[in-house]
C-alpha cells in the first residue's frame, strides 16, 4: 500500500509540474491543483497508513489499541485542504482577470513587465 | 437555467439543504461534521441556487453582501475564544456547559467557533463564486 | 495575554475594518490607530523579553507538545516591534499615497491579514502554524498584488503567485514527512527529538526542501525571480512592506529552523548556504547595475542584501548571528523607506523610470536629504546602521576564515554604492530634459503624510548608526538564545528549567 501511494504521489507532483511547465496559463491552475493535492497525499503516506483502527478510546477504555490510525497528519490535511482550496479559488479569479486583461492565456505573453525599457 | 423543473426543485430544495448543513454544524463536535463542512453544504446550496435564478436573485435573497458575512464568521470565532480570557485560561479554551442540553448535546464555545467557521466560509465562498458568475 | 495581542490586534482590525468598508477616511484612521497599537504591544513585549526571559502562552490551554505555543524570545520580539514601526510608516504614508480604487476595495483590511499572518510566523512554536501563517500572510500579499492593477500588475501577480504557491507545497511536504519520522510538530519538541533519530538521510532531504521552500520565500539565488519580476509593478506603500517584511519572515525562518530544529553544522547544509549567499549578494546587485526602473533597481537590491543575512547564517557564530539580526533590522527600515521614496519622486516627478526624472533635488532638497540616509545606509557608509550591520557578518567571516565571501560583501557593498549613486545622479542630481507632467490632481491629499514617514524611518536609520551600541548588546542577546536553544525548549515545553 505504501509503495502504490508513493508511486501516486509521485505520479501527482510530476503531473502537476508538468502542466506547470505548459504555456498555457489555465493548465497552470491545473498543474497547482495537482501538486498541491500530492502534498497532501504524501503527508497522509509519510506518517503511516493503519486500516481499521481509528483512534477513538472505546467506552469504558482508558487508553488507545496499540496501532491505531494517527489524527494529526488527517488533521494537517484537512487544514491544507482547507488553505490549497481557498488558494485555489484565488489563483482562478486571478488568472481570468490576467487572461481578460492581458488579452492572452499563453504564459510567454506575459513578459512585457521584465522587459528593461530602451 | 430557465428550466421550470430545475427551478421548482431548488425552491424546494434550498430550505432542506440549509437545514441540513445546521445539522452537520451542530453535530460536529464528536461525530463527522462541523463548522467547515456545513458551510460548504449550505454555500452548496446557495450557489445551486445563483445557478438557477441568477446572481442578482441570489444577492436579494441574501440580504447581506458575502465578504460581510465572512466577516462576521471571522469576529464570531475570535470572540468565541476571547471567552476564556476572563476565566484565567488561555485564549481558544473550549468552555463548556455542565449539563447536556437535549436535542443538541453539550453547548460550549467550540460551537460558537463551529459557527463562525459556517458563515466564514460560506461568505468566503459565496464571494468566490458570485465573482467568478459576474463577468 | 499580551504576547497574543501582536496577532489578535490585527485580526480584530480587519474585521472591523471590513464593517466599515464604504468609508475609506474611517479606514485610514483605524488601521493607523490598530498599528500603533501593535507597536506598543511590541514594544512592551520587547521589554519584558530583553531580560533574556521567554514569554509563552499555550493556546486553548492543550498542553505541549500537543498544542500549538506562542513563543516571544529576543529576536521573536525585535522582530515583531520593527514590523510595528514599518506598519506605522506605511499606515501614516497610505493617508495619501494610495488611489482611492485601491482603497475602495479593501487595501486596509488586507493589510491588516496581511500584519496578522506576519507577526503570527514571528510567534508560533509550531512547524505546522508556521505554514498556516505564512499562508495567511501570502494570500493577503496576493490580493494586495492583484488589487485595483492593470496589466503590469496582473503579469507580475501570476508570477508571483505561481512560484509562492510551489514553495508552500514544498513547505508543506517538508512537514509532512517531518511528522513521519519525528512525530511531532512542536519546534521545541523537534529541537529535542532530532538529534536521536536514526534516519539522517531523510532528515537531511527535510533540510533541503525547507531550504528550498524558505529560499523562495527569502528570494535566494537561483529562486529568486519572482521577486524582481512582480515588487516593481506594486504602488509605493504595498511595495514597502513587502520589500520590507515577506523576504524578511522566510529570512526569520531560516534563522529559526537551522539553528533550532536543524542545525546547520549536523547537515552538512553550511557549505552549501555560504556558496548561495555568495551568489546571492553579487547577482542581485548585478542585476540592480542595469536596471533603471527605479522600483525594480530596489528590488534587485532585496535580494542582493538577502545574501548577507544568508552569509550571516552560514557563519553561524554569535557575532555573526548578531549581526545578521541587525543587519535584518536596519534592512527592513531602510529598504521600506527607499520604496516609500521613490513613491514620492514619482508623485513629484510623474515617472518611475529614473532617466525622465531628474532636477528633485533644486524642486525638493528635503528629499534629496531624507533619500541619501536610507541609501548610503544601505551601501554601509559610516556611521549608518547599515555599517555596522556589515562590519559585523564581514568580520564574523573573516574570523572563520571565509575570505572570498569577504571579498564579494565588500564589492557587493561597493556595487551597491554606485546603484544608489546612479539614482542620485539620475532622480536627483541632473537636469531634467523636459518639464515634469506631474498629475496635478486638485483632489490629491497633502504630501505631508508622505514626508512624514520616510522622515521618521530615516530618523532610526540614522538613531541606530549613532547610537548602534544598546541594540548590538540587545542583538547579541539574542544570538546567544539562537545558539543555545535549550532555554527556548524548555519554555515550548513547559519544563522547569
Amino acid at each position: 500500500m505504501h509503495i502504490l501511494l508513493a508511486l501516486v504521489t509521485g505520479i501527482l507532483f510530476a503531473g502537476g509540474l508538468y502542466l506547470m511547465l505548459r504555456r498555457s496559463i489555465v493548465k497552470l491552475a491545473f498543474g497547482l491543483a495537482l501538486i498541491a493535492q500530492a502534498a497532501n497525499l504524501a503527508i497522509f503516506t509519510s506518517s503511516g497508513l493503519v486500516r481499521g483502527e481509528p483512534p477513538i478510546i472505546e467506552a469504558g477504555g482508558m487508553r488507545l489499541a496499540a496501532v491505531s490510525s494517527d489524527p494529526v497528519p488527517q488533521a494537517l490535511i484537512l487544514t491544507a485542504i482547507v488553505i490549497g482550496f481557498a488558494l485555489l479559488a484565488f489563483v482562478i479569479v486571478l488568472i481570468k482577470r490576467a487572461a481578460w486583461i492581458v488579452g492572452t492565456d499563453d504564459l510567454d505573453d506575459l513578459r512585457n513587465v521584465d522587459r528593461t525599457a530602451t | 437555467m430557465k428550466s421550470l423543473i430545475v427551478q421548482t426543485t431548488i425552491r424546494a430544495l434550498l430550505p432542506l439543504v440549509l437545514l441540513f448543513s445546521i445539522f452537520l454544524l451542530v453535530r460536529g463536535h464528536n461525530d463527522p461534521g462541523g463548522g467547515f463542512v456545513g458551510g460548504l453544504a449550505a454555500s452548496a446550496a446557495i450557489t445551486l441556487y445563483a445557478f438557477t435564478f441568477g446572481v442578482e436573485q441570489t444577492r436579494s435573497l441574501l440580504h447581506v453582501r458575502p465578504f460581510i458575512l465572512a466577516a462576521t464568521g471571522l469576529a464570531i470565532a475570535t470572540l468565541s475564544g476571547v471567552f476564556a480570557v476572563p476565566v484565567g485560561l488561555p485564549f481558544l479554551t473550549g468552555l463548556w456547559t455542565p449539563e447536556n442540553t437535549p436535542v443538541v448535546g453539550a453547548i460550549g464555545t467550540p460551537l460558537l467557533f463551529d459557527a463562525g467557521v459556517y458563515c466564514a466560509v460560506l461568505g468566503v465562498v459565496l464571494t468566490i463564486v458570485f465573482e467568478l458568475m459576474e463577468e | 495575554m499580551l504576547i497574543l495581542l501582536p496577532i489578535l490586534v490585527p485580526l480584530l482590525t480587519a474585521i472591523v475594518l471590513v464593517g466599515c468598508w464604504t468609508r475609506p477616511s474611517v479606514q485610514r484612521i483605524i488601521a493607523l490607530g490598530s498599528s500603533c497599537v501593535q507597536l506598543a504591544v511590541a514594544a512592551l513585549l520587547l521589554h519584558q523579553t530583553s531580560t533574556g526571559r521567554i514569554v509563552t502562552i499555550a493556546i486553548g490551554a492543550w498542553p505541549p507538545p500537543f498544542g500549538i505555543v506562542l513563543v516571544a524570545d529576543i529576536l521573536s520580539a525585535l522582530m515583531i516591534t520593527v514590523t510595528g514601526v514599518v506598519s506605522v510608516a506605511v499606515m501614516v504614508y497610505s493617508m495619501s499615497g494610495i488611489d482611492a480604487n485601491r482603497e475602495a476595495h479593501g487595501y486596509y483590511p488586507l493589510l491588516s491579514t496581511l500584519l496578522t499572518g506576519v507577526n503570527g510566523a514571528f510567534l508560533t512554536a509550531d512547524i505546522f502554524n508556521l505554514y498556516v501563517w505564512f499562508e495567511l500572510l501570502l494570500i493577503s500579499s496576493f490580493v494586495l498584488t492583484a488589487l485595483g492593477g492593470g496589466k503590469g500588475q496582473l503579469e507580475g501577480a501570476v508570477k508571483y503567485v505561481t512560484l509562492n504557491l510551489i514553495a508552500s507545497v514544498v513547505f508543506l511536504t517538508a512537514t509532512g514527512v517531518l511528522y513521519g519520522i519525528a512525530g511531532t510538530l512542536s519546534m521545541g519538541d523537534l529541537a529535542a527529538r532530532i538529534p536521536a533519530i536514526q534516519h539522517r538521510e531523510i532528515l537531511g532531504m527535510v533540510a533541503v526542501l525547507y531550504l528550498v521552500a524558505f529560499g523562495i520565500k527569502a528570494a535566494m539565488f537561483p529562486l529568486y525571480m519572482w521577486l524582481p519580476a512582480s515588487y516593481h509593478t506594486l504602488p509605493a506603500p504595498v511595495g514597502a512592506l513587502f520589500s520590507g517584511l515577506l523576504t524578511k519572515v522566510g529570512v526569520y525562518a531560516f534563522y529559526r529552523m537551522f539553528t533550532l530544529v536543524f542545525p546547520a553544522m549536523d547537515f552538512g547544509m553550511t557549505t552549501l548556504i555560504l556558496v548561495i549567499s555568495g551568489f546571492t549578494m553579487l547577482v542581485g546587485v548585478l542585476g540592480a547595475a542595469v536596471q533603471y526602473e527605479f522600483r525594480r533597481l530596489l528590488s534587485f537590491h532585496i535580494v542582493s542584501q538577502i545574501g548577507y543575512l544568508l552569509f550571516a547564517l552560514g557563519v553561524g557564530t554569535p557575532l555573526a548571528l548578531a549581526g545578521g539580526i541587525f543587519y535584518t533590522i536596519h534592512n527592513i527600515i531602510a529598504k521600506a523607506n527607499l520604496y516609500l521614496i521613490a513613491g514620492v519622486a514619482a508623485r513629484l516627478g510623474g515617472s518611475y523610470d529614473i532617466r525622465k526624472l531628474g532636477g528633485l533635488f533644486s524642486a525638493a532638497p528635503w528629499l534629496g536629504i531624507l533619500f541619501l540616509v536610507p541609501a548610503l545606509s544601505l551601501a554601509g557608509v559610516p556611521p549608518l546602521s547599515g555599517f555596522w550591520a556589515k562590519l559585523a557578518v564581514i568580520r564574523a567571516g573573516l574570523e572563520r576564515e571565509h575570505y572570498l565571501l569577504g571579498a564579494v560583501a565588500l564589492i557587493t557593498s561597493l556595487l551597491t554604492l554606485f546603484s544608489m549613486s546612479k539614482v542620485w545622479s539620475e532622480v536627483f542630481w541632473k537636469q531634467r530634459d523636459s518639464n515634469p507632467e506631474t498629475d496635478a490632481d486638485p483632489a490629491q491629499r497633502p504630501i505631508a503624510y508622505q514626508v512624514a514617514p520616510i522622515a521618521l524611518l530615516a530618523a532610526i536609520t540614522l538613531t541606530l548608526g549613532l547610537f548602534a551600541e544598546p541594540l548590538f548588546a540587545l542583538v547579541s542577546d539574542a544570538a546567544r538564545q539562537l545558539l543555545d536553544p535549550s532555554a527556548y525548549v524548555d519554555a515550548v515545553l513547559r519544563r522547569a528549567p
